[in-house]
C-alpha cells in the first residue's frame, strides 16, 4: 500500500484483522517520508510485516521513477531495495520504527538455500539457522556422505521470503498500470477503479511482476487482450485453482482478495475508486497444505 | 486488380461516388479474403475500439444540396446493402476512403448512436456498441463495417441535418489515416474468413489506428466520443471565427456539449448492480435503529445493570494498541450486532469471540452464556437412532440363528458433554456480517473434535457446506466450525494470574471425584499485576478454559463402564476384558488455571510471544500476548482488565506440512485352524470298517435303515 495513503489503506485492509498500532502508524508515516527523501524514491510502499517470535520485521519497498523507464522490463522494484526494521518491542534496543536498513537483493541461490528452512522467523536478523545436510564427498574412488552443517542467516531468509511472496502474490488491479507504446510502464492516472462486475472476477487482477504465462498463450487467447493493459499475468490461472479467496465486504463497497497460498497477504480495492493495495502480515511461511484444505 | 484501379476511377468519377457504391461493395467483397488476412495481427488494436459510428459521407459543406449529397442522403439513393449477413458485413473503408479522396471537402458529421432505432442496421449497431463498452468486442468487427452501418443508420434516421464544415487540417489528418489504412488494406476483417496475414502493418499504423479507435470510443455516459467532439468544436470555431479562439476553447467545448440535447434513452440501466450494497445498508440500518428504540423505551437502571453486553469498543481500543482488530467502523457494527443478540435472547453473559475468515464469507463469532434455566435444549437425535439400531440388530439375531453375525462393534460412542460443562460450557452464535442473522451453533461432540484434529479445511462461509475429508467428518461446516472454536478457546483463552479463582463450593477434589468440571469465579480481591511482569513472565498468565483431552472431552468419560452396563453380552464382554487395560488409562490434561508457561513447545518454538504495546510510553503500555500455536489468537491485559480475541483462518500452526492420518489397519483374516480346515472324505475302507464296527456293536438297525432311506430318497429326487 502506498505510504502516503497509509491510513486509509490500513482502514480498508482491516477486515483481516491485520493492522498497525497507533504508534507504529505514526512512526511509519514519519519515517517512510524520510526514507523517500533519503533514497530518492518516487514512491514508497509499505509492504507489510513478518511476525517473528521475538520481534516483527516491518518491510517497505521503494519504487523509483528511473526504474520504470528501462524498456526491457515493465517495472522494476528499487533493485531489491527492501528495507527491514526490527520491531522496537525488543527489550534490548530502544529501537524505534525510524531506523531503516537496506536489505540485500534476493538471488536465486538464496532462495534455494533458504528453502530448506522451516518454522517461524525469530525476529533477529543476525540469528543463524543451522541446517545439516548430507553432502557427497568423494575421496579417490570412495564416495561417502558427510553431514555438513550449513549456517544461514535470518536476513538471507527474510530477503528470499519477501522475494517469493512478491513474485507469487503481489497483486494489482487491471488498468492501474499501463504500458506506453514505447515499453515503459506507468501509473495510470485515469484509472478510476474496476467496475463492480469486474471486481468480482479474478481475471481483473494481475500479478505485479513480469509475465510468465503470457508468452505461452495462443493467438486466440491473446486476441481479446489489450496490449496496453494486459501485459501481466492475471490471477485466474494460478495453480492450484482456488488459491485466492475473493470477497465483497461492506456491502459491495470493498473487494478483498486473500491469498491462500501465502496466508496473510490481503489485497483490497474499493470498486470505482483509486484505492487499492496489498499488505502482508504473516509468518512468512507458505501454505503447502493448500490442496488438502480446499 | 480492382484494388489498384478503383481509386483512380474514383478520382475520376468524383461526382458519381455515391452512385458507384454498389460496385464498390462488390469490389470490397472481392477483396475480402485478402483483407481478412490481417485479422490475427490486428485484434488487439481493436479492443478499445468502441465500434463507433463515424461520419464521413461525402458531402461537401458548401453545397448541401449538391447532387452527390442528394444521392447519398436522399430517399432515392441506392439503398445500402441489404441486411443479408455477408453483403452488409462486407465493409468498405476502402470505398469510404476513396470517397474521401473523391470528396476532399467531405465533412465530418456528428453521429450518434440511437440505441432505440428500429432498423436492422441500427440494431446491429447497438449490439456492437455494447460490445465496445464491455471491452470485449468481437474483434473481427471491422471498423469500416461500422462505418458504413452508421452512415446508413444516420441517413435513415436523421438525414443530413448535422452536416457541417470541416477544418482542412483535420481533413488532412483523416485523409492520411485513411490513406494508410487503404494502402495496407488490412483494415477489413471478416467474420467468416479467418485469414492469413498478407502483410504486417507497421507499428506506426497500428498505433495510429489504435489511437483513432480510442478517440472514437463512446462514453457510456453521454454517448459522445472525443473524435466527433473535436471535429464539432473545430467546425464551430471555423463557422463563427471568434477573435481569440484559443482563450475560449473551453467554453466552446462546453457549448458544443450543451448543444447535444439527448433524451435519456437508456432506461434499462443496470440499477440492480448496486443492490447488494443497499441491502446491506438496509440491514445495518436496523442495527442503528434498534439502539435508539431500546434506549427510549427502557431507560431503567435495572436494565443497564443487567446488561450483558460486553464493552467491545474498549477492548477493541486495547487490541488496536496491539495492532490487531477490525477497524473502528466494523467493530462498532459488530458491537451493535451483539447488542441485537443480547436483546433478543435470554443471555447472561456475552463476549465477542472473534472472526474466522472463510473463502466466500467470514464468520463473526459471539460467545454467550444463557441465563440459568433458559437454555434452549436440543433434542438429542443421535441417541434415539442408536437405540433403534440396537433394536433392529436384536430382531435380526432372533430371526436367523444359523448365520454368524458380525463381531465388529462400532467403537463406543463417547457422549457429548452437557450444556454448560466442558467444551459445551458456552454457546456460540455466528453471523456472516454485522446485521445478518445470528445462527446458533450446535453443541460439539467429542467425535467431531477428534476428527477435527486430524483434518485441515478452509471454511467457506456457508454453514451447511458438507465437510469432505478423510477421515469422514461427522457433520457439516457448522459442526467443524464449532469444533475449531472449542479447540481454539481451550488453547488460547488465558487470563492474568489471580483474576479467576476456584469456586469455594466446587474444588479440585470434587472435580476428581465426580469427574465433573471445575468452575471458577472472579476473584474479588484481584489487585492487578504489573504489566511488565505480564510481559516478562509467562507464568503470570493462566488458562481459564478447560483442556480438551485426546478423547475429545474436557472431563474424562470412562467408556468401558458404560458399555458393560448398557450391553450385557457375555461374549463381547470377554473381548472387552482383553482390551480393558488400554481403556482404563485415564487421560489427564493440565488442570484449570495452569500457567501458560507450562504449555508444550512447538518443536523448539515457544508457544507464546509477549510484548509491550509501546516502548515509547511504557508507563501506559499494555501487555500483549500472541499465540504461536494458533496464529491469530491474541490476548491483552493492562494489569486489571484482559480480553481474548481470535482472528484468522481457524487453523492450528505446525511447522511441518499437514499429513493426512494413516489408514486404519487392515483387519487380519481368520487364522486357518481346526475350525477352518476339513478332513478328507471318508474312504470306502473306512466306511466299511465303520459299518463292521457298528454291526458288531449291534446298534439298532432301524435307524440306520431310515437314514439310508432318506439318503436314497434324496438321491432319487436328485435324479428325477
Amino acid at each position: 500500500m502506498d505510504a502516503e495513503s497509509l491510513l486509509l489503506s490500513l482502514e480498508l485492509a482491516s477486515g483481516s484483522g491485520q493492522g498497525l498500532s497507533p504508534d507504529r502508524r505514526a512512526s511509519l508515516l514519519t519515517s517512510l517520508t524520510l526514507v523517500k527523501r533519503d533514497y530518492r524514491y518516487d514512491r514508497v510502499l509499505f509492504w507489510g510485516r513478518i511476525l517473528g517470535l521475538v520481534a516483527d520485521y516491518y518491510i517497505a519497498q521503494g519504487l523509483s521513477e528511473d526504474q520504470l523507464a528501462p524498456r526491457k522490463t515493465l517495472y522494476r522494484r528499487g533493485r531489491g531495495r527492501k528495507l527491514g526494521n526490527q520491531d522496537p518491542g525488543d527489550v534490548v534496543g530502544s529501537l524505534n520504527c525510524m531506523e531503516w536498513s537496506l536489505l540485500p537483493p534476493a538471488t536465486e541461490e538464496m532462495v534455494v538455500q533458504t528453502s530448506v528452512l522451516k518454522g517461524r522467523f525469530m525476529g533477529d536478523p543476525s540469528h543463524e539457522y543451522e541446517h545439516t545436510e548430507l553432502q557427497k564427498m568423494s575421496e579417490g574412488e570412495k564416495v561417502f556422505e558427510e553431514e555438513v552443517v550449513v549456517q544461514i542467516k535470518e536476513e538471507t531468509r527474510l530477503v528470499s521470503v519477501i522475494d517469493q511472496i512478491d513474485k507469487a502474490v503481489a497483486v494489482i488491479p487491471r488498468g492501474a498500470l499501463f504500458k506506453t507504446p514505447f515499453g515503459p510502464i506507468h501509473v495510470n492516472r485515469t484509472f478510476e477503479g474496476l467496475s463492480l462486475s469486474e471486481a468480482k472476477k479474478l481475471s481483473s487482477y494481475f500479478h505485479f511482476k513480469e509475465p510468465v504465462e503470457l508468452k505461452n498463450k495462443t493467438l486466440l487467447e491473446k486476441a481479446d487482450l489489450d496490449p496496453s493493459l494486459d501485459f501481466m499475468d492475471p490471477l485466474e490461472h494460478d495453480i492450484p485453482k482456488g488459491s485466492w479467496s475473493i470477497q465483497m465486504e461492506r456491502g459491495n463497497a470493498l473487494v478483498v482478495l486473500r491469498s491462500l497460498l501465502w496466508p496473510g497477504l490481503t489485497f483490497f480495492h474499493a470498486p470505482r475508486t483509486k484505492n487499492y493495495g496489498y499488505i502482508y502480515v504473516g509468518t512468512g511461511e507458505k501454505n503447502i497444505d493448500l490442496p488438502f484444505m480446499l | 486488380m480492382e484494388d489498384l484501379t478503383s481509386p483512380k476511377q474514383d478520382k475520376k468519377n468524383q461526382e458519381l461516388g455515391e452512385a458507384r457504391r454498389p460496385w464498390e461493395e462488390i469490389a470490397a467483397s472481392s477483396q475480402d479474403p485478402k483483407s481478412g488476412l490481417s485479422e490475427p495481427l490486428e485484434p488487439e488494436q481493436w479492443l478499445e475500439t468502441g465500434p463507433q459510428p463515424r461520419s464521413g459521407p461525402p458531402q461537401s459543406p458548401q453545397s448541401r444540396a449538391s447532387p452527390p449529397l442528394d444521392d447519398v442522403t436522399g430517399p432515392g439513393a441506392p439503398s445500402p446493402p441489404s441486411p443479408a449477413p455477408e453483403a452488409s458485413f462486407i465493409p468498405s473503408t476502402l470505398a469510404l476512403a476513396r470517397q474521401q479522396l473523391a470528396a476532399p471537402w467531405q465533412s465530418d458529421r456528428t453521429t450518434d448512436v440511437n440505441p432505440k432505432a428500429e432498423t436492422p442496421h441500427s440494431h446491429r449497431l447497438e449490439q456492437s456498441s455494447d460490445q465496445g463498452k464491455s471491452t470485449a468486442p468481437q474483434t473481427c468487427q471491422s471498423e469500416g463495417d461500422i462505418f458504413q452501418q452508421s452512415q446508413q443508420t444516420e441517413r435513415h434516421l436523421y438525414g443530413p441535418e448535422d452536416v457541417s464544415n470541416n477544418n482542412s487540417k483535420q481533413k488532412e489528418l483523416r485523409f492520411n489515416i485513411f490513406q494508410e489504412e487503404d494502402s495496407n488494406s488490412n483494415y477489413e476483417l471478416d467474420h467468416t474468413e479467418s485469414g492469413v496475414s498478407e502483410g504486417a502493418p507497421s507499428p506506426l499504423e497500428i498505433a495510429i489506428q489504435s489511437a483513432k479507435a480510442y478517440l472514437l470510443k463512446t462514453s457510456s455516459k453521454s454517448g459522445l466520443n472525443l473524435y466527433d467532439h473535436l471535429s464539432d468544436m473545430l467546425t464551430k470555431v471555423l463557422d463563427e471565427r471568434p477573435e481569440n479562439a484559443v482563450d475560449i476553447i473551453e467554453s466552446i467545448s462546453q457549448d458544443v456539449k450543451m448543444a447535444h440535447f439527448r433524451k435519456k434513452l437508456d432506461t434499462l440501466q443496470n440499477e440492480n448492480e448496486m443492490l447488494p450494497i443497499y441491502e446491506t445498508a438496509e440491514k445495518q440500518k436496523a442495527l442503528f435503529l434498534q439502539g435508539n428504540l431500546e434506549g427510549v423505551d427502557q431507560e431503567l437502571e435495572d436494565e443497564i445493570a443487567e446488561n450483558s453486553l460486553p464493552n467491545v469498543m474498549e477492548s477493541a481500543f486495547y487490541f488496536e494498541q496491539a495492532g490487531v482488530g477490525l477497524g473502528t467502523d466494523e467493530t462498532y457494527r459488530i458491537f451493535l450486532a451483539l447488542k441485537q443478540l443480547t436483546d433478543t435472547h435470554p443471555i447472561q453473559r456475552c463476549r465477542f469471540w472473534g472472526k474466522i475468515l472463510g473463502l466466500e464469507m467470514n464468520y463473526i463469532v459471539a460467545e454467550v452464556e444463557f441465563r440459568e434455566g433458559e437454555d434452549e435444549e436440543d433434542v438429542e437425535d443421535e441417541d434415539v437412532t442408536e437405540e433403534r439400531d440396537d433394536g433392529d440388530s436384536d430382531a435380526e439375531e432372533n430371526d436367523e440363528d444359523e448365520l454368524p453375525r458380525t463381531f465388529y462393534k462400532t467403537p463406543q460412542v463417547i457422549p457429548k458433554e452437557e450444556n454448560r460443562t466442558g467444551a459445551n460450557k458456552y454457546v456460540y452464535f455466528v453471523c456472516n456480517e454485522p446485521g445478518g442473522t445470528w445462527v446458533k451453533l450446535p453443541p460439539v461432540t467429542p467425535a467431531q473434535i477428534v476428527t477435527a484434529r486430524k483434518i485441515k479445511k478452509f471454511f467457506t462461509g456457508r454453514l451447511e457446506t458438507p465437510i469432505v475429508s478423510y477421515p469422514p467428518f461427522p457433520g457439516n461446516e457448522s459442526n467443524y466450525l464449532r469444533a475449531q472454536i472449542a479447540r481454539i478457546s481451550a488453547g488460547t483463552h488465558v487470563s492474568p494470574l489471580g483474576f479467576y479463582q476456584f469456586g469455594e463450593e466446587e474444588g479440585e477434589e470434587e472435580e476428581e471425584v465426580e469427574g465433573r468440571r471445575d468452575s471458577f469465579e472472579e476473584n474479588p480481591d484481584f489487585e492487578g499485576i504489573q504489566v511488565i511482569d505480564l510481559v516478562e513472565s509467562l507464568s503470570n498468565w493462566v488458562h481459564h478454559v478447560q483442556h480438551i483431552l485426546p478423547q475429545g472431552r474436557c472431563n474424562w468419560f470412562n467408556p468401558i463402564q458404560k458399555s458393560e452396563e448398557e450391553e450385557e453380552e457375555e461374549d463381547e464382554e470377554k473381548e472387552e476384558e482383553k482390551e480393558e487395560p488400554e481403556y482404563m488409562e485415564q487421560e489427564v490434561g493440565p488442570p484449570l488455571l495452569t500457567p501458560i508457561s507450562e504449555d508444550l513447545e512447538i518443536q523448539n518454538m515457544p508457544p507464546w510471544t509477549t510484548r509491550l504495546s509501546s516502548t515509547l510510553i511504557p508507563q501506559y503500555a499494555i501487555a500483549i500476548l500472541r499465540s504461536n500455536l494458533w496464529p491469530g489468537a491474541y490476548a491483552f491485559s493492562n494489569g486489571k482488565k484482559f480480553e481474548n480475541f481470535y482472528i484468522g483462518w481457524g487453523h492450528k500452526y505446525s511447522p511441518d506440512n499437514y499429513t493426512p492420518p494413516a489408514l486404519p489397519p487392515v483387519y487380519q483374516e481368520y487364522p486357518s485352524g481346526a475350525e477352518i480346515t476339513e478332513m478328507d472324505d471318508p474312504s470306502v475302507e473306512e466306511e466299511q470298517a465303520f459299518r463292521a464296527a457298528r454291526e458288531a456293536a449291534a446298534l439298532p438297525v432301524e435307524e440306520m435303515g431310515e437314514t439310508e432311506e432318506d439318503e436314497d430318497e434324496d438321491d432319487d429326487s436328485d435324479q428325477e
